[in-house]
């Protein structure tokens, strides 16, 4: 599902070059539920954000879906996060001016989905996470753990392949966080959603597949 | 989209209270003077009441004779004996009017002083005009013939000096130690039209000045009205050749010795422009107009660069929003589209603000009496322009601002 070669990613400015990850090869298979750890610093969200479209790597290549993504113009990356990943961030990042609803519709947005249609499914991908009754509250009338689930709504509304959950319990207390890890767990069994999670929680980590450890940008597990 | 696009506009907007109120104060405002002082432009231009054959006629005032020796030149209008000289003698013509540039004289009643405005004219100004007459009639050849001191009066003389809604008709009206016998009242028209307002007029036989004395500059304009429209360009084509035959020989004195003179039977606006540039050999409507557009637009880029402004300053507060939107799907051509179409609206809610605003600024100017029967009225025609050409601001305001977010890596909008 997805296959990284020889990923290096290096910070440089005029004076100094800061190696943020060093020739990492990984491979995570469809259905797999997988957890990164490692102390802050080591590169563990670069490599989420690496995998998610969201940064490029400065040299190697990234596979996914069997798509050679390297290099791949604006217009396709952006079709390509939309159709094939949604995003779980540890502080949530929602469009505060918008309702809950609006901001689970987000992805739907970007495709070619009727206003009713993105409305049906931005309610039903609500209700599965337990918040059909906050739809037009604002995220600023909402706790953390609200908060975090209406995030977790917008990234399944679009029923990506990959979820892409960096630090998704780390803003939240643990019953929070339990909560949040169960949606998740029930996410990858029931929906069969492959997902990778950065987190700094070993118990969190457990409930997972498989667990890789980074140390300064490298894989040591 | 769009709805969720106005969503996010409307919030912005809410949330930024202050940036919202300098945008639209700014939209608005310059729509508003643009507007507004097109409506004036336009009146002052346009024909209407009392000129309302205003664009089909022709305007001869100024001349303006040259010295090339000596390098003198003086300018001015016409004299009366130059328009039944040189005018008059045109066959192409339906009606030629004389008038002569308003003076003031005060009259008084019961000991109050009333500073008005007076011109001479011939009969046939009444002609080639379309006043309302309230009361009684103009004079004719017949009165000028009859030497008759006779004055038609506007009704703010009328309801000063009579009484207001009073009948004046057959009333004598004391001016300069002469007695008129009022024979007219019209319904006045404002300062504006500058060849024909006034508050008084009289036969040009009633003039102390010697009208009858062979001169080429004077006090006088002639108005000229065509049998049709297409007569203009042979109208302007005759008196071109009568002007050219106008000997300037004996003319001046020892000092100024005219040897060019430049006259020409112009319409309205080009009877003013000539005068603009050179000696009148360019009709200067293309040079008036071009600076005309030049101030509008640059009028309008000043808010135009107030939202760049803005919206730049505003880079760093969307961020997050930016990185949120790339990360779900948003490409940067559709962040563009979202950040144009946003201005786009803040445009429109400034045009409308600007259609309230003009209006009540036009109402106000036309009932306030800071220019007495002035008649402005929206142009809708200008509003549309006007407001095609900010949202083309808007557009362009918006375009590069949001250029500049859309590259925003998400990683690092994301950490906003």
């Amino acid at each position: 599902m997805i296959h990284l070669k020889n990923i290096e990613k290096v910070y440089r400015t005029a004076t100094v070059e800061t190696v943020a990850l060093n020739n990492i090869n990984l491979s995570v298979e469809k259905g797999e539920f997988v957890s990164i750890m490692g102390p802050s610093g080591c590169g563990k969200s670069t490599l989420l954000n690496i995998i998610g479209l969201l940064d490029e790597p400065s040299k190697g290549k990234v596979e996914i879906g069997g798509k050679h993504t390297n290099g791949l113009p604006d217009s396709q990356l952006a079709q390509f996060r939309n159709q094939t990943l949604g995003f779980i961030f540890q502080s949530f990042h929602l469009i505060n001016d918008l309702p809950v609803l609006d901001n689970v519709e987000l992805p739907l947005l970007y495709r070619k989905v009727s206003s009713s249609e993105r409305r049906r499914l931005a309610s039903e991908a609500l209700e599965k996470v337990g918040l059909s009754n906050r739809m037009k509250h604002y995220p600023n009338q909402l706790s953390g753990g609200q908060k975090q689930r209406v995030a977790i709504a917008r990234a399944i509304v679009g029923q990506p392949q990959i979820i892409l959950a960096d630090e998704p319990t780390g803003n939240l207390d643990s019953n929070m966080g339990n909560e949040i890890m169960d949606i998740l767990t029930t996410l990858n069994q029931r929906d069969k959603a492959t997902i990778i999670m950065v987190t700094h929680d070993e118990n969190m980590a457990k409930r997972t597949h498989r667990l890789i450890r980074l140390f300064d940008g490298s894989q040591v597990s | 989209m769009l709805l969720n696009y106005l969503k996010i506009t409307l919030a912005v907007l809410q949330r930024r209270k202050f940036f919202t109120f300098i945008s639209l104060f700014g939209i608005s405002l310059t729509l508003t003077i643009l507007v507004v002082a097109t409506a004036f432009i336009d009146h002052l231009i346009a024909a209407g009441y009392p000129e309302i054959n205003r664009d089909r006629s022709l305007y001869i005032w100024n001349l303006k004779q040259k010295d090339t020796k000596n390098q003198g030149q003086s300018s001015g209008p016409i004299s009366f004996s130059f328009i039944n000289t040189y005018v008059r003698s045109l066959k192409t013509p339906a009606k030629i009017a004389a008038v002569s540039m308003p003076s003031t004289i005060n009259i008084y009643l019961n000991n109050h002083k009333m500073n008005v405005r007076y011109r001479y004219t011939d009969s046939n100004f009444w002609e080639v005009t379309s006043f309302d007459f309230l009361e009684g009639k103009n004079y004719t050849e017949q009165n000028i013939a009859n030497n008759d001191y006779v004055v038609v009066i506007n009704d703010y003389v009328r309801d000063e000096y009579v009484g207001k809604g009073q009948p004046a008709v057959g009333k004598m009206i004391e001016i300069d130690n002469v007695n008129y016998r009022i024979i007219g009242v019209v319904r006045g028209c404002p300062i504006t039209r500058i060849h024909v307002s006034s508050d008084l007029y009289f036969p040009y036989n009633t003039s102390k000045a010697d009208l009858k004395k062979v001169e080429l500059r004077g006090n006088f304009a002639a108005i000229i009205l065509p049998n049709t429209p297409s007569d203009i360009p042979k109208i302007q084509t005759e008196f071109d050749v009568v002007a050219s035959k106008i000997k300037l020989t004996d003319m001046g004195d020892k000092w100024f010795r005219p040897d060019k003179l430049y006259v020409s039977a112009d319409s309205y606006i080009t009877s003013f422009t000539r005068q603009f540039k050179g000696d009148g050999e360019n009709d200067g409507v293309g040079y008036f107009f071009t600076i005309m557009l030049g101030i509008a637009l640059l009028f309008m880029s000043l808010p135009a660069i107030n939202l760049v402004n803005i919206n730049m300053s505003r880079i760093m507060e969307r961020a997050s929003e930016i990185g949120i939107r790339k990360a779900f799907g948003a490409s940067s051509k559709t962040l563009v589209m979202q950040f144009v179409i946003e201005n786009i609206i803040l445009t429109l809610i400034g045009g409308v603000i600007a259609v309230f605003l003009s209006l009540g600024v036009i109402y106000y100017l036309n009932n306030s009496n800071l220019i007495a029967y002035i008649d402005l009225s929206f142009n809708w025609k200008v509003f549309s322009i006007a407001i095609f050409v900010s949202l083309l601001f808007g557009l362009l305001s918006g375009v590069y601002p949001a250029w500049r977010m859309s590259k925003l890596q998400v990683v690092e909008a994301l950490k906003n």
